[in-house]
């Protein structure tokens, strides 16, 4: 008896699911090609070029791991991939604390003028990242920049923001940081206006200070979202590429060239697509450790 | 991922009483706390927006006037000449034009495709949707910078080099755009996709006739996000692109940038004029970026 009933609770759903399958498979029909067509086609030749010498016209050869033992023997790669990497671990957490701190000030009903300031601090996200280079590089300039000018004139000497490679990063931080802010604060925003106000009531009657409750109520209770911004954010920095080609052409010389740029020119500009896949698919790996540890770290963090 | 934070409560009395002794304590330490939050606010926002300032302040000084010393904040004689230069060189008029066409329809095609596999992801519970949900995440770990070579190849062959077919057909899929609206259509109570069913709607129609019009905020969310996205696009147009009369802005202006002398005055004039049209975009519709709750789709 008691195996029949569990057998006609359970029947229903699984006969009306049977009958919706047409549907959905129209729906998503679009971007299942897509999908096939610029992801997965996309990705299993690359995988496979990677293994070969093609030049991306006529034939090419299998060479097995050569790519990738040559990857690791070229000083440029190493250059490209520290300086990606050092970009990354600078930008941020520089976007991550001014975007939560001007989230924090926005939502806060002490700062006065905050919807107006909102939008100040959303236009930066507006300007495309070939013009935020162009405007930074206009800003900098070592000879006509206005930020030289203001120190020269408070007598400090010219600094050397496009010949000093370390300074010329620097520029790009913040440019980098500047852009970004507008995304993450709003997520940010979102977040931390979800949190439940009767939290702070009862904090603020238990006498903590605001640096109390940001502490020990916005920053637990918000954790999901810094976690999708410090995520979304460290790939887009890995793969960031327009602002670097507008602000100093990865220069001076080649010390500001980053991962995709050096990716693009071992691929279009020399010809060497099978070498180029080999360094996509190590950016990948890449992409892919960060997401997963990412992942361990916020679990780990939930879970506790 | 697991949401740890609840949506605001509708709180009842208690609630009510409480929050009155607590406004009295903010009137109290009020001023004292609103100074510095204003302005540190401020500040901040004025560091935020007078790389803007400068830069659009400069655009209107003439050419001569960009270097001289002593650099002034207001431009002397006000000039449009810069913009004028950019927009008669170079083509400038036609790239706006192609990224116009470009972007309009990528968004078009974008808003509504997502539509259509955010309410699939969301109303219906298949085991293979579920495949799919996670291939559409995994996304969003390759972007397509990251496969550059191998994509730009698929794309050649299927004979799209060259063509604006080839910067937008692999725009359309995004990660973003499936999850706002499946984020939207989970909200959306079954009852009314039962009621449509029993009064004898078929699936489809059920879908364009209800679901569709009650998703129009999140439609222009998202096309104001796909028009953002597609608008600063450089890389792929970049790649994809070999004709000058095909190129799009931001390809023009880095194209002045990577001269060998810089004309400052053009490039200025045409890097303000490609930012007016997402500003003009935004302040209009600046409530459905706001309040979008855009990190909703992302979370989950």
């Amino acid at each position: 008896m008691t195996k029949s009933a569990a057998d006609v609770s359970v029947r229903p759903p699984r006969k009306r699911r049977s009958t919706y399958t047409l549907a959905p498979l129209v729906l998503i029909a679009a971007n299942v090609v897509l999908f096939a067509l610029f992801f997965v086609w996309p990705a299993v030749i690359g995988l496979v070029y990677s293994f070969t010498n093609y030049t991306g016209v006529g034939a090419f050869q299998f060479i097995g791991l050569d790519n990738y033992q040559n990857l690791f023997g070229d000083s440029t790669f190493y250059d490209a991939l520290i300086r990606t990497l050092l970009y990354t671990v600078l930008v941020v957490p520089l976007n991550f604390v001014l975007s939560l701190f001007i989230a924090n000030l926005v939502v806060s009903k002490q700062a006065k003028g905050a919807s107006v300031a909102r939008v100040v601090f959303f236009i930066p996200w507006l300007i495309s990242p070939i013009v935020v280079g162009v405007l930074w590089r206009w800003l900098f300039g070592e000879n006509f920049g206005l930020i030289n000018y203001v120190i020269e004139k408070l007598g400090g000497h010219a600094i050397a923001w496009q010949s000093n490679a370390d300074l010329s990063l620097g520029v790009v931080v913040m440019a980098g940081a500047w852009w970004g802010t507008a995304f993450s604060m709003l997520l940010f925003i979102a977040a931390i206006k979800n949190v439940p106000v009767s939290y702070y009531e009862a904090a603020s009657l238990d006498g903590a200070g605001p640096w109390r409750q940001f502490r020990s109520i916005t920053l637990p209770s918000i954790a999901p979202t810094s976690f999708i911004v410090i995520l979304l954010n460290t790939i887009n920095a890995m793969k960031e590429y327009p602002l670097f080609v507008s602000l100093n052409n990865g220069g001076p010389g080649t010390s500001n060239n980053l991962l995709v740029q050096y990716i693009y020119q071992t691929g279009f500009n020399r010809g060497q697509i099978g070498y180029a896949s080999a360094a996509s698919f190590v950016l990948m790996l890449i992409l892919m450790a960060v997401a997963i540890i990412q992942l361990i770290v916020n679990r780990r963090v939930e879970n506790r | 991922m697991t949401t740890t934070d609840t949506p605001r409560p509708v709180e009842g009395k208690s609630g009510r009483t409480l929050s009155k002794r607590q406004r009295r304590n903010v009137r109290d330490g009020g001023l004292r706390r609103a100074v510095p939050a204003t302005t540190l606010l401020w500040i901040l926002a004025a560091l935020y927006g007078l790389p803007v300032l400068w830069f659009v302040l400069s655009s209107f000084k003439p050419a001569g006037d960009l270097f001289s010393l002593p650099l002034t904040v207001l431009p002397h004689n006000p000039t449009v000449s810069g913009y004028k230069a950019a927009w008669d060189s170079a083509n400038f008029s036609q790239y706006f034009i192609n990224t116009a066409l470009v972007c309009v329809i990528t968004t078009i095609l974008t808003v509504g495709v997502s539509c259509c596999t955010g309410y699939a992801l969301a109303k219906y519970n298949n085991r293979w949707l579920k495949f799919f949900f996670i291939c559409i995440l995994a996304t969003t770990m390759l972007p397509s910078e990251v496969m550059l070579a191998p994509e730009f190849l698929v794309v050649r062959n299927l004979g799209l080099y060259n063509s604006f077919a080839g910067i937008i057909l692999p725009a359309v899929l995004t990660a973003t755009g499936c999850f706002m609206f499946r984020q939207f259509f989970l909200t959306v109570p079954d009852e009314l996709v039962e009621a449509a069913r029993i009064d004898g709607a078929r699936e489809l129609s059920i879908f364009l006739r209800i679901m569709v019009p009650i998703s129009r905020p999140i439609m222009l969310t998202l096309a104001i996000l796909s028009f953002q996205w597609r608008w600063n696009d450089y890389i792929w147009p970049l790649l994809m692109l070999n004709d000058p009369n095909k190129f799009t802005v931001q390809i023009g202006i880095q194209s002045l940038v990577g001269a060998q002398n810089i004309n400052w005055s053009v490039l200025l004039g045409g890097s303000v004029i490609s930012m007016i049209p997402l500003i003009l975009i935004f302040l209009v519709f600046q409530r459905y970026v706001m309040s979008a709750d855009i990190n909703a789709g992302l979370k989950d």
